[in-house]
């Protein structure tokens, strides 16, 4: 019999920043190769947002078929691409939760990691995931006649990044503080609707009641939704009233601030419930 | 094959003083207690684990073993007391600790969708090994294991046995100073259940690993050096299983001979034991078998045909310890009957 490990040292350099990368990259890595291993999933993230796309574009075009002097299908356009990534995102932050219950989660708990790390690595794993999905949603934006223009693409694209990171984020901190699934997805149903309906995704911002204004920018989808349609706007030359605090237009970086902000602190506080985690 | 450490883990070891040598016990807990809002699951235990030892962790459902195995693998904070594990606090030195420790949980914790190897690769990642001794030492432990001609199969594929030897093959793969095995082989068949045990005893051979073990199975509890009794969250008993089992009750010492009414004479005349007849042989009790039955042959003086020993078996030693047998499901509700006595068959 061989002798399996005549090593009396142990292997495991200490914690460093080099280690938290790696960290980052397994949990990453880990969530892609489950994404890929998922079929129905994948069947489930190309189809949805085409079936937003046709579905709530087209419909309600039957009613309204133009605002602001453009088709109703452009306007939605944002606002279809964050519904399909929240669901997404969401549902990858929701893994953490089983993965708690069941397995990987319980081993990385236990490893030399920082936990600062592990969700990091895991709202990138969602981040990415969302944005595959917004990318699909891209590539047919011709039908909602938005023109292919590499600049005002590769602007969406960021956005999406932003939003996927953020909207993960969330996810990971509601699904750290409950021990199941369940739990998770009923927290996550009841907050998704009155975040995508509140957001401005399916309405101009202008004229709101004042109680909707203000849960408006209460909201942090708001800040990533109105990005997106400026940047549609901006391009087809339509003027089309955005986010206002106390009647001011936003800037366009105070709102992406916001977003990274939010996607940050939702990251920093998860970190520091997975700390202290009983 | 000699597994020879990477020149640059040394240089790694040398900056970290692992292993610090004040302490030879592998893990040590002083008046640990942990109470939840409306529990005290684990009411000021004390203990000590020696290095290399195997350590059995035995209790009832809800007796504290889990709390314990929690405490000690980083994953809960006790409410008082201290405990260390390869000489780190628990609590304040978490992140060393967790360094020295491999766990394989009750649960499988394997990733399903992944390869025997992609789970260990990603596994050999999260814990920083260095890239060159990789793949050296995940092929020794698969071999030992047996797992490495289906590396490349998806975990999926594998039967429930394969999953928990993958899984021990990953708790040991970061050469860890503790390793914790909660339950490790519940669910398994009894094939099964021994190869997992043979792997454990390799393992103590080879890579000098303490390991802290919880188990239902008392056959398994007999493997181990020394085992602790938790019940209702308090240590009731620590020993060795052969300690235990004499502490609970004599061994019973049944012959038979060729005269029975001589040797019952002279069983009370010389001995001093109370002997009684059942079925064509003659059994009475001693507070140690094994020493006894030389001197009964050469001192009874009565032709002995057939002499058997029998010890009170660990399942005595939990019920005497806990008053339920080991597969009670719950230790709020103590069950009063008693199992046979031992000493009556």
């Amino acid at each position: 019999m061989s002798n399996v490990a005549a090593s009396p040292e142990l292997l495991i350099p200490k914690q460093s920043f080099a280690n938290d990368l790696r960290t980052i990259k397994v949990v990453w890595q880990r969530d892609l190769i489950r994404f890929w291993a998922d079929k129905p999933r994948i069947f489930g993230s190309v189809g949805q947002p085409f079936l937003y796309f046709f579905v709530l574009g087209t419909g309600m075009s039957t009613i309204v078929p133009q605002t602001h002097g453009i088709s109703l299908r452009t306007f939605l356009f944002p606002g279809v691409l964050s519904l399909s990534v929240m669901f997404t995102c969401f549902l990858s932050a929701g893994s953490i939760v089983t993965d708690r219950e069941f397995g990987f989660m319980r081993v990385m708990l236990v490893a030399p990691v920082r936990r600062g790390a592990i969700v990091v690595g895991k709202c990138l794993g969602g981040a990415t995931v969302g944005v595959f999905q917004g990318s699909l949603l891209l590539a047919i934006a011709g039908l909602a006649h938005i023109p292919y223009d590499p600049i005002l693409m590769v602007t969406l694209l960021g956005e999406l990044v932003l939003l996927s990171f953020m909207l993960t984020a969330i996810g990971v901190l509601v699904a750290v503080q409950v021990r199941r699934m369940q739990s998770f997805m009923a927290i996550m149903q009841l907050s998704a609707a009155p975040m995508y309906f509140m957001s401005g995704a399916l309405f101009p911002l202008d004229g709101l009641p004042a109680w909707l204004a203000v849960l408006n920018r209460l909201d942090p989808l708001s800040y990533a939704v109105d990005p997106m349609r400026r940047a549609v706007m901006g391009r087809l030359g339509v003027p089309v009233a955005g986010l206002t605090w106390g009647g001011a237009r936003l800037p366009l970086s105070v709102e992406l601030g916001v977003v990274i902000a939010i996607a940050l602190m939702a990251a920093w506080c998860s970190t520091e419930r997975f700390e202290r985690m009983n | 094959m000699v597994f020879v450490p990477d020149p640059r883990t040394v240089d790694v070891a040398a900056d970290r003083g692992l292993w610090r040598s004040d302490s030879s016990a592998a893990i040590s807990v002083r008046r640990l207690a942990k109470h939840f809002a409306q529990l005290e699951a684990v009411r000021g235990i004390d203990f000590e684990v020696r290095c290399g030892e195997t350590f059995g962790f035995l209790g009832p459902n809800g007796a504290g073993k889990s709390t314990t195995i929690n405490i000690l693998c980083t994953l809960t904070e006790p409410s008082s007391g201290s405990a260390q594990v390869a000489g780190f606090d628990v609590v304040r030195e978490r992140a060393e600790v967790r360094r020295h420790i491999g766990l394989v949980f009750q649960d499988t914790t394997i990733d399903d969708y992944l390869s025997a190897e992609q789970n260990l690769r990603f596994h050999a990642e999260v814990y920083a090994l260095p890239a060159a001794v990789v793949p050296g030492r995940m092929r020794q432990l698969l071999e030992m294991v047996g797992l490495w001609e289906r590396r490349n199969a998806l975990v999926r594929t594998f039967s429930g046995g394969m999953k928990r030897r993958l899984e021990i093959a990953r708790g040991l793969l970061h050469s860890p100073r503790v390793l914790f095995l909660d339950e490790p082989t519940i669910g398994l068949d009894p094939q099964t259940r021994s190869s997992v045990w043979d792997y454990i005893a390799r393992l103590k051979r080879n890579e000098a690993t303490t390991i802290f073990l919880t188990t239902h199975y008392m056959d398994e509890a007999e493997r181990c050096d020394r085992i602790a009794i938790i019940d209702a969250g308090r240590i009731v008993a620590l020993g060795t299983p052969e300690s235990l089992k004499r502490h609970v009750g004599e061994d019973v010492v049944q012959v038979r001979t060729a005269d029975d009414d001589a040797a019952m004479t002279a069983l009370v005349r010389i001995f001093r034991v109370e002997p009684s007849r059942s079925h064509g042989s003659i059994r009475f009790s001693v507070p140690d078998g094994e020493r006894f039955v030389p001197r009964l042959c050469a001192e009874l003086g009565v032709q002995i045909l057939t002499v058997s020993v029998m010890r009170p078996s660990l399942d005595d030693v939990f019920l005497a310890f806990t008053g339920k047998a080991i597969r009670d499901t719950d230790s709020s509700t103590p069950q009063t009957s008693r199992a046979p006595s031992p000493l009556s068959g």
